[in-house]
């Protein structure tokens, strides 16, 4: 299958390559061929730095009931990470000065 | 015995918009004159399969191109350079068709070539082999491997692939073999119907062959999808086919 199936999303934040960590532009999502993984078609995701060389890429490709449960973990986990979020926006705001209690 | 041997190098020549690009060409060595074969690279990019074609085809008797679609995107692994290619939403159908022009005209200017040419491409490769046929009078032989996308809905075209390739069939200058599988499912069996119907519409010189129990890919001896008895007639096929209209 040659399906063309692309999602490609702008993200921030780091991704550990072979070479190192890099600054990340881009979450490129695709259901095609894989280069290495043992199936005839698999969800490939690269994280990827767009201004950097081609090897500036972090990949995986799985199959899509993998694929299916790393979304769902994906989903919990922002879920409760956005729960948490409101939780602490709720407290109240942190003391502004440093007391350091002296002798 | 007779004495065998081939060269197998790489070079560059100008692709589209005077863009510079490489290409993998391999050749029995001797004067010649052999018939020139362009072998189309597929979305997973510029790689070992294709140089290894590539070669197959030096290995009987041909001068086979294979050039580097995604050289635009720098250098790098084949997966890498794909992955890169593929984040920006791929290459645009122009620019396959200038570039695969330029690996023709490199060929017509080499003393070993016999002045007759076969487009060879699988997967998207075939459907721009199919594509770059329509938009040439400079080739004498298409071989199309399983190309997805020849039929392409309205909603589906977009500005790097602004017409689906089946609305330029009645342009298609030369003969056409098609190799497909039953269980492919891009293209899959109902589109490729379309496709030859419309060959025959426009009363072009075409064969194609319908492999059961095998899907997409099945020539990739690396890949899960590698059927060996389908590919080794699909191989054949291809073979009978460029002797026919290229060493004739």
């Amino acid at each position: 299958m040659c399906t063309s199936i692309v999602e490609i999303a702008p993200v921030e934040g780091q991704g550990r390559t072979p070479r190192g960590w890099i600054d990340l532009t881009t979450a490129v999502v695709s259901f095609d061929h894989p280069h290495h993984a043992p199936y005839e078609e698999a969800i490939c995701i690269d994280f990827i730095n767009a201004n950097l060389d081609a090897g500036a890429r972090v990949a995986v490709e799985i199959p899509l009931e993998s694929a299916r449960a790393f979304a769902s973990a994906l989903n919990r986990a922002i879920a409760e990470a956005d729960e948490l979020a409101i939780e602490c926006a709720a407290l109240p705001p942190a003391e502004k000065t440093l007391k350091v209690a002296v002798g | 015995m007779q004495y065998e041997s081939m060269l197998a190098e790489t070079v560059r020549f100008p692709g589209d918009k005077g863009d510079y690009i490489s290409a993998y060409v391999a050749r029995p060595t001797g004067p010649g004159p052999f018939p020139g074969v362009v072998l189309i690279h597929h979305l997973p990019g510029w790689d070992e399969w294709y140089r290894e074609a590539t070669r197959k085809f030096a290995h009987h008797g041909y001068f086979a191109v294979s050039h580097n679609l995604y050289e635009r995107v720098g250098d790098g692994s084949p997966d890498d350079v794909a992955a890169k290619v593929r984040a920006q939403g791929g290459v645009p159908d122009a620019q396959v068709v200038a570039d695969t022009e330029g690996a023709v005209q490199w060929l017509r200017a080499q003393p070993q070539f016999n002045g007759k040419v076969g487009v060879i491409g699988s997967c998207s490769g075939g459907r721009h082999a199919f594509l770059y046929a329509c938009q040439t009078k400079s080739i004498d032989a298409l071989v199309e491997l399983w190309g997805g996308r020849v039929v392409m809905k309205p909603d589906e075209l977009n500005p790097k692939q602004p017409v689906a390739p089946i609305d330029y069939t009645k342009d298609l200058s030369c003969p056409i073999l098609g190799l497909f599988g039953a269980d492919d499912k891009n293209p899959p069996p109902d589109q490729v119907a379309l496709h030859e119907a419309e060959l025959k519409k426009h009363g072009k010189d075409y064969e194609f062959h319908m492999y059961e129990g095998a899907g997409h890919g099945f020539f990739y001896y690396d890949r899960p999808m590698y059927r060996q008895e389908q590919a080794v007639d699909g191989w054949k096929k291809t073979f009978a086919f460029f002797e026919k209209h290229l060493k004739a």
